[in-house]
């Protein structure tokens, strides 16, 4: 949990009968900022300099090759959405200043659809995700975006003003929206869910931290796009998690066998390999092969492989590479809305 | 399902608030009461301002019925702006609503097709409730703002629809479709701009007009409002107001050189004309922009937002780097168009690219507009290529010219004028104008004008670009008026060295040579004059200043000559004589 004690949070989401007992400190009922709400310039100015516009794949086909990431910690740690963007050996940052640099992908989290960068900067403003601010319906909000792309450069990115409408599960409109994601989120009355807003902020109106804007969804029973976030306390044990996985991942001794497991072994023909960082689709599953018997189909998407996350084609080969033939491999696959996981053994 | 469970836990909220915030109940009550209050009268004050400023929108409608938008009239006789992708549709007449409940005639004045802005004239008043122009400089990220206007052709009662929110970026730059509709230096709103908004006005919370709404990103998301509308800023539209009354088709800018960002995030010149007047400047190829327009440029767009806002023949302190060192010149920035390229751009097919509200193709609706426009609109029409309303342009020649004759100064035909006058440096010199010969004598030199060429042919003398055949044509204008000059328009105004406001201009072409002529503002004595003999060359620039009486008229005592960077004379007027001509 992020929150500066375990009060606050219930307090703030009121989901137990516990906050019927656990007095609240009074500094809790009025947020404890000394900014007046009133002051909307200089909430901005100081949620600004937090703000990244990020560029990487895509340009083609309606699929824009930008988005919109959030700083969480001085030296340049980004929160943004896990998108196609992402796709790329060349995912670049552009910070408030205009400054331009190059991004490595430190991890994500196929679940929650986020995604962690790192830059090289130094005390740079980021969001305190240990003094995230929260909501409820009603809560008047701040929308950070780089929407449409239509800010460049040093120039600020988009601001929009809305009020929380809602907080539901995505997985409550269940079949509608095509999403990996089906936790809670605040759903916003503004139209925040647009091209290049995803990895936006939400901020209250003390420009704490409340929800990041996730990636973009329609409803395919009435084509209308959905306006949400997702919530800080989602974000704060999903960003620890893809932190520690990430480390744990991280090939420091890896041991390659003298006869290592592959692709073809198990019966798996992945999407031909065009991008820098090709998402790993399966195109074709061999009949009677292990990955048939695990019952895996062509147009999943491996998520995992051997307990690392597998961001692209040549990640899942190179982690097949340090397994022994003779060994038992787990993969995890998404197949729409579903994660699978199977272990699978080649005879 | 959900909906109660939403219910259950706001409940539950406010339980708990009720608990902690019992113990400070006494307090909470005292402050929520202020709160309410100061809330009621924050809501009061907000509605007052919408009413007030509500008046002055009015929706515009295609005189066929087909198509339409909004505007807002900002003077009492009715001149509204709108959006150029509005009126192109209604032709050179059209009808207004107000909330008045009243429709009005109005007629198309002026038309800024790159940047998206017509100027119309309702008729009927003179007392139109008018919008008060802000400064959309001081617009912050963050201000509340609110749209009025006739989203969706809505207003069938007339009343607006008002739409409100925040300034969402300020100096935004969008593209424009071919070389048209270019929004540079906008704002950004997430206030609720739709197919319709067209052309209406966005307010400051102060009622101020700031911006004139027009554009919005959609993509993908259909025609409708997506949190992302933009409004042309009213101080770009206050820079070519002058210019839109004049009835022309006006065009932007172009500095002749265009910029790039290099590897280092500098922005570069990567292409110049040598024609153009920022390399006569001295402006080359791989010169570092560092300011423009008195805005400092680290950004292409920033250089597009300072150029997307001013009219075509502007000049503009520029200033660059080049080996560390930096220089500081003023460029006049030519037209994007020729006026050719405008005539058939504005004339031409219906842009498919209008980032408003889009239309059916429209049938030939002007000949059954013939008959149907009212005698009091007709009367404001005149139709001429190159012009929106050619009338305006006439009303506006005739006002200037007769201001200025009302300062006493020459103005018979058949004149000659002997003007005796020396250089700083005491030399001597003699000039005589006259629409049947001129010439002049400076030190040992003397030359006349041969009026069988061609007066470009005849730079005379030769550094001062042509100070000569520049003294004869003005003298031209003076003593036969614009109506016998030759081809004389109001160009619009311009700002002139040495005038507060912009300098009236009327344009003349006589024997290929190209003239402007400045006015002042205030009580439009004539104040300077600029000849081009070739466009591609620096024009000879003329400053007439000090006006005293000399031979019972109001003559300049003291007239600069400036050509270029390098040429330039100042001559003190000791005598002028005026004749009749005896050819």
């Amino acid at each position: 949990m992020r929150f500066a004690n375990t009060s606050q949070a219930i307090y703030f989401f009121a989901i137990g009968l516990a906050s019927w007992l656990v007095p609240v400190p009074p500094t809790l009922v009025q947020p404890a900022v000394a900014q007046s709400p009133n002051d909307i310039h200089q909430v901005l100015q100081s949620v600004q300099p937090k703000m990244v516009k990020i560029f990487g794949a895509g340009g083609l086909n309606r699929l824009e090759a930008y988005q919109t990431g959030c700083l969480i910690s001085g030296d340049g740690l980004i929160l943004t959405s896990w998108s196609y963007v992402l796709d790329s050996d060349d995912v670049a940052v552009m910070l408030s200043d205009g400054r331009r640099l190059v991004a490595e992908l430190v991890g994500f989290h196929p679940q929650l659809e986020i995604a962690l960068l790192k830059i090289d900067v130094a005390e740079q403003p980021f969001f305190d995700l240990d003094a995230a601010g929260s909501a409820n319906s009603g809560t008047r909000v701040l929308v950070f975006s780089n929407l449409y792309g239509i800010a460049t450069g040093n120039e600020a990115v988009s601001v929009q003003r809305g009020v929380v409408a809602a907080k539901t599960k995505l997985a409550a409109r269940r079949g509608a929206m095509e999403t990996a994601y089906q936790g809670p989120v605040w759903i916003l009355d503004a139209i925040t869910s647009n091209p290049g807003s995803a990895g936006g902020a939400v901020t209250d109106r003390h420009g704490q931290l409340i929800g990041l804007v996730g990636k973009e969804l329609r409803s395919s029973q009435s084509n209308v796009w959905l306006n949400y976030a997702i919530p800080v306390s989602e974000l704060g044990p999903a960003i620890d998690e893809v932190l520690t996985g990430s480390a744990r991942s991280r090939p420091a001794t890896l041991v390659t066998p003298d006869e290592p497991m592959s692709l073809e072994l198990l019966g798996i023909v992945l999407v031909p390999n065009v991008l820098a960082r090709t998402p790993p689709f399966i195109d074709q599953i061999a009949p009677d092969s292990p990955a048939a018997r695990a019952g895996f189909r062509p147009d999943d998407l491996i998520i995992e492989v051997a307990g690392a996350l597998t961001p692209s084609r040549n990640e899942v080969t190179r982690r097949l590479e340090n397994v022994d033939r003779d060994s038992a491999v787990t993969i995890t696959v998404q197949r729409g809305q579903q994660f699978i996981k199977q272990t699978l053994r080649v005879n | 399902m959900m909906g109660i469970r939403q219910c259950g836990s706001a409940a539950f909220a406010g339980a708990a608030f009720m608990i902690a915030s019992g113990v400070f109940q006494g307090v909470a009550s005292g402050q929520l009461a202020g709160d309410l209050l100061a809330a009621r009268q924050a809501e009061a004050r907000r509605i007052a301002v919408i009413e007030q400023a509500s008046r002055a929108s009015c929706s515009v409608f295609a005189a066929s019925g087909q198509g339409g938008g909004s505007g807002v009239v900002i003077s009492a006789d009715g001149l509204a702006l709108t959006n150029y992708h509005v009126v192109k549709p209604c032709g050179m007449y059209m009808h207004c609503s107000m909330p008045d409940g009243q429709l009005y005639d109005a007629v198309l004045v002026g038309l800024d097709p790159t940047g998206d802005v017509a100027l119309i004239k309702l008729l009927g008043r003179d007392d139109f409730p008018t919008a008060t122009l802000g400064d959309s400089d001081q617009v912050r990220v963050g201000d509340n703002c609110f749209a009025v206007g006739n989203p969706f052709l809505l207003a069938t009662n007339f009343e607006p629809t008002v739409t409100w929110g925040i300034v969402s970026g300020v100096h935004r730059y969008q593209y424009p479709a071919g070389t048209l509709l270019e929004y540079a230096d906008c704002l950004q709103t997430d206030a609720a701009i739709n197919p319709g908004n067209s052309g209406g006005p966005l307010f400051n919370d102060r009622g101020e007009l700031i911006g004139i709404n027009g554009r919005a990103s959609f993509e993908k998301r259909g025609r409708v409002n997506v949190g992302v509308g933009y409004a042309i800023s009213i101080n770009q539209i206050k820079l070519f107001l002058d210019h839109l009354s004049s009835g022309r088709i006006v065009d932007h800018a172009t500095l002749g050189a265009t910029v790039g960002t290099d590897h280092q995030g500098r922005v570069i010149v990567d292409n110049i004309l040598q024609t153009s007047d920022a390399y006569r400047r001295g402006l080359r190829y791989g010169d570092e922009m560092v300011s423009f327009g008195g805005r400092s440029i680290r950004t292409v767009n920033q250089f597009k937002n300072v150029l997307g806002i001013y009219p075509k023949g502007w000049r503009l302190p520029l200033e660059y780097r080049r080996d560390g060192k930096t220089t500081q010149i003023e460029v006049r920035l030519a037209g994007v168009h020729s006026a050719q390229q405008l005539i058939e751009l504005v004339e031409g097919r219906q842009g498919d690219s209008m980032p408003g509200p889009r239309r059916p193709p429209q049938p030939d609706s002007s000949k059954s507009e013939k008959s149907t426009i009212p005698a009091a609109a007709k009367k404001l029409i005149e139709k001429k290529s190159g012009f929106a309303n050619y009338y305006f342009n006439r009303i506006r020649v005739s006002e200037i010219w007769e201001r200025y004759a009302a300062q006493g100064v020459a103005g018979n035909a058949d004149q000659k004028w002997r003007v005796e006058a020396r250089l700083a440096d005491q030399t001597p010199v003699t000039i005589v104008l006259s629409q049947t010969g001129s010439g002049m004598q400076w030190g040992e030199q003397a030359a006349v004008l041969d009026l069988d060429l061609d007066l470009s042919e005849q730079v005379i003398p030769l550094e001062s670009g042509g100070l000569l055949p520049a003294l004869h044509l003005w003298q031209r204008l003076v003593t036969l008026g614009p109506a016998r000059f030759g081809d004389v328009y109001y160009l619009g105004g311009l700002p002139w060295n040495g005038v507060a406001g912009n300098a009236h201009v009327l344009t003349g072409t006589f024997n290929v040579v190209q003239m402007q002529f400045m006015f002042d503002p205030v009580d439009s004595q004539m104040i300077g004059l600029e000849m081009w003999t070739d466009p591609h060359r620096d024009p000879c620039v003329i400053h007439f200043d000090n006006y005293r009486s000399f031979a019972g008229t109001m003559f300049p005592s003291v007239i600069r000559v400036q050509n270029g960077d390098q040429f330039q004379w100042e001559l003190f007027v000791d005598d002028v004589t005026l004749a009749q001509d005896d050819p």
